[in-house]
């Protein structure tokens, strides 16, 4: 049982990871526009199938084509944003929210027409044995991407905290007006925002790619997962979010071994239920709304 | 300061409160009534299905403009209450027999009260906007999850209802028999809501909806007005369900508990105009045809259909953010404020 126990509990910090990498998107999108993103799970799969086609045309592994991966979501993000975000950005929210459903809606449905509903699947060679330690196995692609997780967080932080345009997206989500005042192009930095938002979601469905089978509707699993982390983080908190996704992969691994999979999610979404009445500022979040 | 918020409230509350009908707008829904009344003699089976789903989507709307768009109390998850709808009457049928005539009964005597519990937790604490709309989304997912994994409730393959094409059990011969049944209930709900504008408690709703703080210092208790749309809302919405059940003879947990169906409920609110009285009935006049349209020709390829559905819908929204009659209205201002120049134009020359 103590082996189980400790096996749950790193396969769940690894997938937290990845979680909290994706929730950090929407996170962020929250943060600076106000908009909740109900296409984030639909772009979590874009990522996936982004990688899945280079490497089973070219035969280069998720983790090489990375960079690939981050700049076409961000290019797709912006584009998304300029497009469709931007002339709703300060129409009700139910506009908004179910114009980021239907975005999810095309989005998935498109990867159905290109890629069809037939499962995928990405072995890696060298990748596929798990590394021993005693009775404790880790997955190699987890451990991978948990690796590459917080590098990527590390670099989305200092991206935000150490660069112009990163105080340019913190203005922003602070105060709107102000920003406006102070010379930013809210407009453009709204897409800049919205284009890493999806790149974290594009590198968490990379990472994922190797771990998981892959079909279009596959991301509608993580969608809510992101939610209640970034709730749980504090909407707009990063290392909030990151917190939070460790967490969550700890919460959800424990909860599948000892109730069974499927009622695992039960024990998230009463979290989340939780969390929204009684802390919706999130862990760190202040008393007051 | 108070002074001005009454009247800006006040102001507000007659813009969307005004009840009395124009003539041609009270000859189009006699119109639109006798329409639907006497199609199912002028129109094959394939064509009534899509009239029974656009009346059965203009229902499930009209339930949530009720709470939504009325009282701005914004739900993601009205799939807990069609599914809580859905599953009792059909429980009750196939289990003990129960007449779905009297099952939709409970059906509503339990969404109301999930309705109010979701009500209670998330009006005590506050919860607003994209927040509650997320707390209504997890309770559906929860609702999901229990339906899939309960034995008693039939777990994922759901329940299946034998057709006895008898009417005490809520089962037609024809197609007749479920177009007039959704008829009525959209009939209802809509004069419900045509009524419901006129009394003090619509008014409140709207003031709600445009400034809960400021309603609430003019003394609106904002918590009751809130529970009594949101349980009133959630009772309607299960009707929904029972209907669906009653006419496909099939309900799983994918099907009535998933976002899909509370996304159903807000498109044609927001296609036609959120928080007006015909605008959920027009917005499913035009979102279903789309649908069923899309269905039919591009059936060849797999998804391409949502493809489009989907499109529409972010087009629409952008173009159309106040829906079409937000459209009408702002078109009929502006021939109007035309009119007016014209006049005065006129006057000043004679002067």
């Amino acid at each position: 049982m103590a082996v189980s126990i400790t096996q749950s509990l790193i396969d769940g910090i690894l997938m937290g990871g990845v979680y909290a990498l994706a929730a950090l998107g929407v996170s962020l999108i929250f943060g600076v526009m106000k908009i909740t993103n109900f296409a984030h799970g639909a772009l979590i799969t874009v990522g996936m199938f982004i990688s899945y086609l280079i490497f089973s045309t070219m035969g280069i592994s998720p983790y090489v084509s990375l960079p690939v991966t981050v700049l076409l979501m961000f290019l797709l993000g912006y584009g998304i944003q300029r497009v469709t975000i931007n002339p709703i950005i300060n129409a009700p929210s139910h506009n908004q929210l179910l114009l980021t459903q239907g975005l999810s809606i095309v989005l998935e449905n498109m990867l159905l027409v290109i890629f069809t509903a037939n499962y995928k699947s990405m072995s890696l060679p060298g990748f596929d044995k798990a590394i021993k330690l005693g009775m404790i196995s880790i997955n190699k692609p987890k451990l991978i991407a948990f690796t590459l997780v917080v590098i990527a967080s590390f670099a989305v932080y200092i991206l935000l905290q150490k660069t112009d345009i990163g105080h340019a997206i913190s203005a922003t989500s602070v105060q709107r007006e102000g920003a406006v005042l102070m010379g930013i192009k809210v407009d453009r930095i709204n897409a800049i925002a919205f284009g890493i938002g999806v790149a974290c979601a594009g590198v968490a469905g990379a990472l994922l790619a190797p771990i998981q089978y892959i079909s279009p509707t596959v991301g509608e699993g993580f969608q809510l997962k992101c939610f209640v982390i970034a709730v749980f983080g504090g909407l707009g908190n990063i290392w909030g979010a990151v917190v939070a996704g460790l967490i969550i992969g700890i919460v959800e691994s424990l909860a599948s071994l000892l109730l069974g999979g499927s009622w695992s999610e039960m024990v998230i979404y009463l979290i989340f239920i939780l969390v929204l009445l009684f802390k919706p500022t999130g862990l760190f979040g202040k008393k007051t709304r | 300061m108070e002074k001005a918020l009454t009247t800006s409230l006040i102001r507000r509350t007659s813009r969307s409160g005004k009840s009395a009908m124009s003539l041609p707008q009270i000859i189009l829904m006699v119109a639109a009534i006798i329409f639907f009344a006497v199609s199912p003699y002028l129109f094959s089976n394939y064509r009534l299905n899509l009239i029974i789903n656009i009346l059965r989507i203009a229902y499930l709307a009209q339930c949530w403009n009720l709470m939504s768009g009325y009282c701005g109390q914004f739900s993601f998850g009205h799939a807990a209450f069609f599914g809580i709808g859905a599953y009792a009457s059909s429980l009750l049928y196939t289990e003990f027999g129960i007449s779905p005539w009297a099952g939709i009964f409970v059906g509503m005597a339990l969404a109301g009260l999930i309705g109010a519990v979701i009500g209670v937790l998330s009006f005590v604490y506050n919860l607003k906007g994209d927040y509650f709309a997320l707390v209504t989304l997890a309770f559906a997912e929860i609702f999901c999850v229990v339906a899939k994994n309960t034995e008693f409730l039939k777990a994922a393959q759901g329940i299946s209802i034998t057709f006895k094409k008898d009417w005490t059990v809520m089962q037609f011969s024809s197609k007749a028999g479920y177009v007039h049944m959704a008829l009525i209930m959209v009939i209802a709900i809509t004069a419900f809501l045509m009524l419901l504008q006129k009394t003090r408690m619509g008014k409140y709703f709207i003031a709600i909806r445009e400034n809960e703080d400021a309603a609430r210092a003019l003394g609106i208790n904002t918590f009751k007005y809130k529970m009594i749309a949101l349980v009133l809302s959630a009772m309607l919405t299960s009707v929904a369900g029972t209907f669906y059940a009653q006419y496909y003879l099939h309900i799983d947990p994918d099907i009535v508990f998933v976002s899909g169906v509370s996304v159903d409920a807000i498109i044609p609110c927001i296609l036609g105009g959120v928080g007006t009285v015909f605008g959920p009935i027009i917005g499913a006049c035009i979102i279903q045809p789309i649908s069923e349209f899309t269905n039919v020709y591009l059936a060849g390829l797999p998804g391409m259909n949502m493809v489009t559905y989907g499109l529409i819908l972010v087009v629409a929204i952008i173009v159309l953010p106040h829906g079409v009659l937000g459209l009408a209205d702002s078109v009929g201002k502006k021939i109007k404020s035309k009119k007016e120049e014209v006049k005065s134009v006129r006057k000043v020359r004679e002067v």
